[in-house]
């Protein structure tokens, strides 16, 4: 799937987007495996309460399922307007 | 309904009056613009907006349909813009047309909440001595959503 990062997220992990192959069921699986990888990704994913996900483009809770997904997103919270 | 999401600078004069002429039928027209505010005491050198290209269109559509589903609207428009920008620079603008003023008001202050902590935006301001910081999202944008 692609997973892709904005703002400090992307600053921090240092790449805009990238393909993952994982087997994570959840959002939070793929957050575990990411974080496991290098200490950038696990500075980035640090807390939880300070970032948002995306699934295929709509808001999602770190605990929705993965199945069917095509694009994973991180990103801080918005501050439109 | 209009959304447009773009880096171009928009004409707010022109997109006001083109809006109005429009809604046919509307007694009520709001609008209402963003702008770059300068830092403490002209410290801001620049702005930068970076968006989620795909899912803002799809937040922005979604959050001016449940807009015109909730209030009585002839018309309604959001454009945002991302990019660099300057202090002064217009960043938004929502307007919104009605029968009655109240639908017009109240729809624009909640496409106005939505859009604030719901389309995703991210602003970067960039200060004159040469630091550089992302805005934090506040507690309040979050709160202002549970009133609707």
């Amino acid at each position: 799937m692609d997973v892709l990062y904005f703002a400090w997220v992307r600053e921090r992990i240092g790449i805009p987007r990238e393909q993952v192959e994982t087997e994570a069921a959840t959002v939070a699986e793929l957050v575990a495996e990411l974080s496991a990888r290098e200490d950038r990704y696990a500075a980035a994913f640090a807390d939880l309460s300070a970032l948002r996900v995306a699934l295929d483009q709509d808001l999602m809770d770190f605990d929705a399922s993965l199945a069917g997904v095509r694009e994973v997103a991180f990103f801080p919270p918005m501050t439109g307007g | 309904m209009k959304i447009a999401v773009q880096q171009a600078p928009f004409d707010f004069g022109a997109e006001a009056e083109a809006f109005s002429a429009g809604a046919t039928g509307a007694g009520a027209v709001v609008t209402f613009t963003g702008v770059v505010r300068d830092a403490e005491e002209g410290s801001l050198s620049a702005m930068e907006i970076e968006h989620y290209p795909g899912m803002t269109e799809r937040a922005l559509t979604k959050i001016t349909e449940e807009a015109m589903r909730r209030w009585s609207l002839a018309d309604a428009l959001v454009i945002h813009r991302y990019g660099r920008m300057e202090t002064g620079d217009q960043i938004m603008m929502v307007a919104t047309a009605s029968r009655h003023r109240k639908d017009a008001f109240e729809a624009a202050e909640y496409l106005m909440d939505y859009l604030k902590s719901r389309a995703p935006f991210w602003k970067k301001e960039f200060l004159k001595n040469g630091n550089s910081d992302w805005v934090e999202a506040k507690d309040a944008d979050e709160d202002a959503l549970t009133r609707w």
